[in-house]
């Protein structure tokens, strides 16, 4: 046996050095990318105008909201796809509240359904033990139905300015108020998933469930209000359409639930949970709002633009997708 | 060349990662009919090489022969068609198929219009299995077998491949001991059919009874390659550390005071179908060894006391105050901190970093005015890094990239941090190499000694247990079956014979 001639060199050192994590920074190259070649493309059509700018942000204000909630869903693990539906159920009930009692009965309205149907699809899923893609599916159908049926179908106008300027129409100062709406839930959603507890706790649920109830998380009571605060922020969505629209229907919102979920994921947060970026999700949303009036500047039929729209969306996703080997 | 009569060699394999080298002239031989044991600590490149005769990574230089001929492997499937299989330590197999289709995944006996034949595929099972001379019924799912049986499955897949080199990677990692020796006795076979065998394990016992060839990898080298009588238990391990061992496993006699009231007081604790009335005291500063037969309820005992498995009868006294623990988070306010078994799975999120995961259970005490304190999160990991020597580069490292060792620190630097009175600690060595091995038993020596801890330990590697614990506390069918004074145990064997029952 030949006794050891060559002695270590020092530790082992680990042979996978960290890797720049370009995959989380797509959304902000894409977003960039599309920005500048529209504004090459259709500076004639008037693309770069400030009124064309704010317009886009006014447009994909609701998705950007809900997608801010949606991350934290998703990257606990979870999904919700019943937000669409509750949007449109939450404009519904707030316009018929305002019509009886008021604008603050409204608002309270609207936020009560979201609390009640997010908290609905909590309790199913981290007591039940139903899968959430089940459970908001399902919810999906009963918040659509449930709207058609109160309103018979037909949409409940909104006939108070106060209300109309807060949520949807209005402006403070120069500023669109759907602006400071999205401003609003990047700031909160940002510093709740980075700087308190709730959102480590969220990332480390979705990250390893296990780990984290080991380590004392209660997992399913962080699920429980995600799935919850979600609820009333898809409410809250379902209002800013009501006020934009100064009116409530079942349809207002209805199939959000694809954009909301393409601009999370787009933003980088994963969608088997653990790793999730508020910031990026409102770059996703803007993103995608941002191709949808190029096409419609550029003059694309809405058919070719669904077609351009979803090739857009996959190629983006699939650029961000982590772990896809690993 | 390889050498003469050799089934697989390596010669002068040297492989780099981002400049950074991790294999340099390595020569392997594996001989028909022979085990070799490859044994190093973690990070020595003994995963790395074994990819490379997988025919997952390709060296940077040197080559790999088959039969004396040079080959370029590319792929694992290549590597596979030149009959190289690997049993894998987090096993291979989809749960939901059953044992027969498993083994012959993507190789399935077809039948009439080239429709899969199930039946040919059981037979074809049935046959491999009565060879190996064990009994499993090819018709179960893989899902309902024990670990012991699914690495008899892997077994048998790689025979079905017509495998002529066998990498064994921690095969009994999981396995009880009459498991384990079943996989000895066919491991016997194997090598009378003339299967090279590589075989990786960090348990020293294994490598001794079952290897004919021994080779110890460190950074990357080879220090010594030879017969295994050649080299004794402490060269080996020498060997492996690369210094001397400091005499880190040998026990240290000493007192507790135990005239007090205990600080950790169970008395009566049910929990699931495995904790049947344990009652058990231990005193500040003072560890106890738990030991028992796989089975016997000492992970739940421990979970139970943790609050993942809440206790369903009998009451748990810290101090001698009574406290309800219905969740984990009852516990560590209580003051307990649970080190999991399965760091991979319970202790850690793997795709985070190092710092979010030590900060986890300490989350809601770092914060000011209910943001979290990340200044003072950051000075408390640096703080851990140092004290635990945990070898990152990094507190943004991913810990998925730290060697199990490191990882193992990570869990344990995160729980101290939390300040616990009491730890329970469940196989906190397991897949450690051997360095960080001696250092996590001179921590829990540190923590009971010096800081009063009281400490529940759960070990199979019973030198471990044996140089740490003050008593040592049998359990079977779920209760204490007896307490046994350090002392009064003299060796090992005697340490064996008393789990064994006799």
């Amino acid at each position: 046996m030949s006794k050891p001639s060559v002695t270590g060199t020092g530790e082992a050192r680990h042979r996978d050095a960290e890797r720049f994590e370009w995959r989380q920074y797509v959304v902000y190259g894409g977003f960039v990318l599309v920005f500048l070649v529209f504004s090459a493309a259709l500076f004639q059509s008037g693309f770069l105008t400030a009124n064309n700018l704010l317009n886009i942000v006014r447009q994909t204000s609701t998705i950007t909201v809900v997608a801010v909630a949606m991350t934290f869903v998703i990257a606990s693990g979870e999904i919700d796809l019943s937000v669409g539906a509750l949007a449109g159920l939450a404009s519904v009930t707030t316009a018929m509240a305002i019509a009886q009692f008021g604008v603050l009965a409204g608002i309270a309205a609207g936020l009560l359904t979201g609390l009640v149907v997010g908290l609905a699809n909590g309790i199913l899923v981290t007591r039940a033990g139903i899968p959430s893609f089940l459970v908001t599916l399902g919810m999906m159908g009963i918040t659509t139905g449930v709207a058609m049926w109160i309103t018979g179908t037909a949409p409940v106008p909104i006939e108070r300015e106060s209300f109309n300027n807060v949520f949807g129409s209005g402006n403070l100062g120069p500023i669109p108020s759907l602006f400071l709406w999205t401003l609003l839930s990047l700031a909160v959603g940002h510093v709740a998933l980075r700087k308190i507890p709730y959102g480590r706790k969220i990332l480390a649920t979705g990250g390893n469930p296990i780990a984290a109830s080991f380590t004392g998380v209660d997992t399913a009571r962080t699920k429980l209000l995600a799935l919850a605060i979600c609820g009333v922020v898809a409410a809250l969505g379902g209002m800013l359409y009501a006020g934009r629209l100064h009116s409530g229907r079942f349809q207002w919102g209805q199939g959000d639930e694809l954009s909301v979920i393409a601009a999370v994921i787009l933003g980088g947060t994963s969608l088997s949970g653990g790793v999730g970026s508020v910031v990026g999700a409102v770059v996703g949303s803007l993103l995608i709002g941002l191709i949808n009036n190029g096409l419609l500047l550029m003059g694309l039929e809405y058919s070719q633009q669904l077609i351009v729209r979803g090739a857009i969306i996959i190629l983006a996703v699939a650029l961000a997708r982590r772990n896809a080997s690993a | 060349m390889g050498a003469l009569g050799s089934t697989v060699s390596l010669r002068g394999i040297g492989k780099s990662f981002n400049g950074v080298r991790v294999l340099e002239g390595i020569d392997l031989d594996l001989f028909p009919g022979e085990v070799h044991a490859l044994v190093g600590g973690n990070g020595a490149g003994k995963t790395t090489l074994m990819k490379i005769l997988e025919g997952v990574y390709a060296p940077d230089e040197g080559g790999v022969f088959f039969d004396g001929e040079r080959v370029a492997l590319g792929s694992a499937s290549q590597a596979r068609a030149r009959g190289m299989a690997m049993i894998f330590q987090e096993f291979s197999l989809v749960p939901t198929l059953t044992v027969a289709q498993n083994i012959f995944l993507t190789r399935e006996a077809r039948g009439r219009f080239g429709l899969l034949d199930d039946r040919a595929c059981e037979r074809r099972a049935e046959a491999l299995f009565r060879e190996l001379g064990v009994d499993i019924d090819p018709r179960r799912p893989v899902g309902s077998l024990s670990a012991g049986e699914k690495q008899l499955t892997e077994v048998a897949k790689a025979l079905s491949q017509n495998a002529r080199a066998l990498i064994m990677d921690e095969p009994t990692a999981s396995l009880t001991k009459s498991e384990t020796e079943a996989l000895f006795t066919i491991v016997a076979q194997l090598k009378e059919r003339g299967i090279a065998i590589v075989y990786i394990s960090h348990r020293m016992e294994e490598i001794f009874a079952v290897s004919d060839r021994v080779t110890v990898l460190r950074d990357g080298r080879v220090v010594a390659s030879g017969e295994a009588g050649s080299l004794s238990m402490e060269e080996m391990i020498e060997l492996i550390v690369g210094r001397r061992m400091e005499h880190s496993f040998q026990w240290q006699p000493r007192s507790v005071e135990r005239s007090g009231v205990p600080l950790l007081e169970i008395s009566g604790a049910v929990a699931g179908e495995r904790v049947k009335g344990v009652s058990l005291k231990v005193h500040r500063g003072e560890v106890i060894g738990l030991v028992g037969l796989m089975g016997s309820g000492r992970s739940e005992l421990l979970q139970a006391i943790f609050g993942v498995r809440p206790l369903t009868a009998g009451a748990i006294r810290i101090g001698g105050v009574p406290v309800k623990i219905r969740r984990p988070s009852d516990a560590i306010r209580a003051g307990i901190a649970l080190i999991p078994e399965d760091r991979r799975v319970q202790g850690l999120v793997m795709g985070h970093s190092l710092r979010d995961n030590f900060l986890l259970p300490l989350l809601d005490r770092f914060t000011r005015y209910g943001f979290i304190d990340d200044r003072l999160g950051r000075r408390k990991a640096q703080e851990a890094v140092r004290t635990m020597d945990i070898r990152t580069d990094s507190l943004a490292k991913i810990v998925r990239l730290l060697s199990g060792g490191n990882q193992q620190k990570v869990v344990i630097a995160k729980w101290l941090a939390a300040g616990p009175d009491i730890l329970l600690m469940d196989e906190p060595t397991a897949g450690v190499d051997i360095g960080a091995k001696t250092e996590i038993i001179a921590v829990i020596r540190k923590l009971s000694r010096d800081e009063g801890k009281a400490i529940l330990l759960v070990s199979s590697e019973l030198p471990e247990l044996l140089a740490v614990s003050d008593r040592v506390a049998l359990l079977r069918g779920g209760r204490i079956e007896r307490e046994v004074d350090r002392s009064a145990i003299e060796s090992e064997a005697m340490l064996h014979r008393l789990i064994q029952g006799n």
